[in-house]
């Protein structure tokens, strides 16, 4: 019986992992044939990011089923650490193992922050923890753009106010230039690397959600109370959860970083709006649903550029596909539609007659 | 020694005193039902004993051991594992996994095990799976072992609770209105389910109950309380003929 059951979870998972690896080789097969426009290359990599996003996102959200508004800033945080980092050791360390290192700078920034502000914030239930966490959002958006980090012989210099009040020496540069950001990154970030970041991402979650710690995670936003009652500790399993999600919108940050020549924290990157349209991902493509985050964020991120011939209509097309993919997913009548015509029982009926 | 000891319970809420001066001593093997009417505070002291409340007076000691005032997950560690009257199902896990959630603490592995698939994933995870079957065959739900929880008859949500407890390998089980909204042939099998996880298990269980017949039919000592205090104690036959017993049911 239970054989039966595991068999069920991996090969969700292994179909998980196929649609993002065919999606993968269509793409790079018609890149090579010349059938992708340089607009639509260009949308890639930010496609990647959207997707780890959305699925690092699905993690506090549907699985832990708390709600954060907060995603965009610890992509933020992602984003400047790994790109500081790799400022920083640009004639040191070679290109691929650099990348390397600000990715795992870069998550664990993120993963430290997702601590820090995980503690307090995590106390609160529901619309309080939205509200707060959209507010630290906000806080790390600011904070890195006033912000200024600079290197000269004599070491690191910090200031919170301009480039002059380091006081480095003429040989000295500032990294971080408040609100101009971090200029030169070095261009580490490309498809292929998007596409492994989300099957690690994708590797990680499915397998948290399928182990005892997933089990505890989801006991805890079925049911705190009965959760506590069996000597589940609620507290942690909260912040880990929380912390992972945060670590790994840290590695889209950084993902984020390294495909842009300039990163300055403006609230179009990483304000809330970004976090909305993470969270706008997760709850189209279905809470709780891994597969379905991954989907929603590919087709929301596409549909806007595919749409550009529409010219002004554009938006107005986007916001009815919303409207219509929301009740696709979640009304009751649509949802036993969805079962009656299903392919999976279409295919039952045909092999039974 | 008894197994539960508690001395002089006490809480108030504002000016109402909940529950006052309670005391209970139950041996281990025992099954032991407390009854009053509605708003008597019975689960009140489910909820003190399970660290939900914490006392403002009085001491509770499991098996030789205070833990008074202690969180709820320490005393669950301690040995003490409950049912709500109102059912608190992880209603968007499989029943399997209700089970194996209560499994939590006594089979691990690291997180990192987990992530990564190590060996120990695999081994432990069929040890849960073994033990969490094991269980669910008592209690007659393996059929519906993949099933998700929300989606069981409410009977069977009630045994899947009672083993979801029971996984936890509490010295003491505490049942809060397990009859509830149960029919009279599902109360009696519920009966019979109660008597078989004591012998099972070698279980020590404590239940609240509104349902006369089956708190006289398995029930060897009772407590009765009215208004946060106890009105009568001691064996059921004696207890459930008690003039005040009857007086505080049925009125003058």
């Amino acid at each position: 019986m239970f054989m039966k059951k595991i068999n069920k979870t991996t090969r969700y998972n292994m179909i998980t992992y196929a649609i993002v690896v065919i999606a993968y080789a269509i793409v790079m097969l018609l890149g090579a044939a010349g059938h992708i426009s340089s607009l639509m290359e260009g949308l890639l990599v930010p496609l990647c990011i959207y997707v780890i996003l959305a699925v690092s996102l699905n993690l506090v959200v549907g699985i832990l089923g708390e709600l954060s508004l907060g995603h965009a800033g610890f992509m933020c945080v992602g984003a400047f650490a790994g790109s500081f980092f790799s400022m920083c050791t640009k004639e040191a360390v070679p290109g691929g193992l650099r990348f390397l290192l600000a990715l795992i700078i870069g998550a664990a920034a993120a993963a430290l922050f997702g601590i820090l502000i995980g503690i307090p914030v995590l106390r609160l239930k529901g619309d309080y923890l939205a509200i707060v966490t959209l507010a630290f959002g906000e806080i790390i958006k600011n904070l890195m753009n006033v912000l200024y980090i600079g290197r000269d012989e004599a070491g690191f210099h910090f200031s919170m106010k301009d480039t002059l009040a380091l006081g480095l020496s003429p040989e000295g540069k500032a990294i971080i230039n408040g609100p101009q950001g971090i200029t030169g990154t070095p261009h580490d970030s490309n498809f292929t690397i998007g596409v492994l970041l989300i099957l690690l991402t994708l590797f990680i979650i499915l397998n948290l959600i399928h182990s005892r710690d997933g089990r505890a995670i989801m006991a805890i936003r079925d049911n705190r109370i009965a959760a506590e009652s069996i000597g589940i500790n609620v507290t942690t399993y909260k912040l880990m959860a929380f912390t992972l999600s945060a670590s790994i919108a840290g590695i889209a940050g950084v993902l984020y970083a390294h495909n842009l020549s300039t990163l300055t924290a403006l609230p179009k990157n990483f304000g809330y709006n970004m976090s909305i349209m993470i969270l706008v991902f997760v709850v189209l493509g279905g809470i709780g649903n891994i597969r379905g985050s991954v989907i929603s964020a590919v087709v929301l991120t596409l549909l806007p550029e595919l749409l550009r011939g529409l010219s002004d209509y554009r938006m107005l097309i986007y916001a009815v596909v919303l409207i219509v993919m929301m009740l696709f997913n979640w009304s009751p009548k649509a949802v036993e539609l969805r079962e009656r015509y299903s392919l999976k029982r279409l295919f039952h009926l045909t092999t039974k007659e | 020694m008894a197994l539960l000891d508690v001395q002089n319970l006490c809480i108030s809420f504002g000016g109402l005193r909940a529950v006052d001066d309670f005391e209970i001593h139950i041996k281990k093997g025992q099954l032991y039902g407390l009854i009053g009417p509605n708003g008597a505070g019975k689960t009140t002291v489910f909820n003190l004993l399970t660290g939900v409340y914490k006392p403002n007076e009085g001491i509770i000691r499991l098996d030789g051991v205070d833990i008074t005032g202690k969180k709820t997950i320490e005393i669950n560690k301690a040995g003490i594992a409950r049912t709500f009257q109102n059912i608190r199902l992880f209603k968007g896990m499989t029943v399997l996994d209700n089970v194996k959630a209560g499994l939590h603490n006594h089979y691990k592995y690291s997180s990192m095990a987990g992530i990564f698939r190590l060996p120990a994933y695999y081994r432990v995870e069929k040890e849960m799976n073994e033990r969490s079957m094991e269980l669910l065959q008592v209690f007659d739900l393996e059929e519906e072992a993949s099933h998700l929880a929300s989606n069981l008859p409410y009977g069977k949500q009630r045994k899947l609770e009672i083993a979801r407890a029971l996984a936890t390998s509490p010295k003491l089980l505490l049942l809060d209105e397990p009859a509830a909204g149960m029919n009279p042939n599902e109360t009696k099998e519920l009966m019979e389910t109660i008597a078989l996880i004591r012998d099972k298990f070698d279980m020590t269980i404590l239940l609240i109950e509104h349902d006369m017949k089956l708190v006289s039919g398995i029930c060897e000592e009772l407590s009765v309380l009215n208004f946060g205090r106890i009105l009568a104690q001691g064996e059921t036959a004696a207890v459930l003929h008690d003039p005040q017993v009857i007086t505080a049911y049925l009125g003058e």
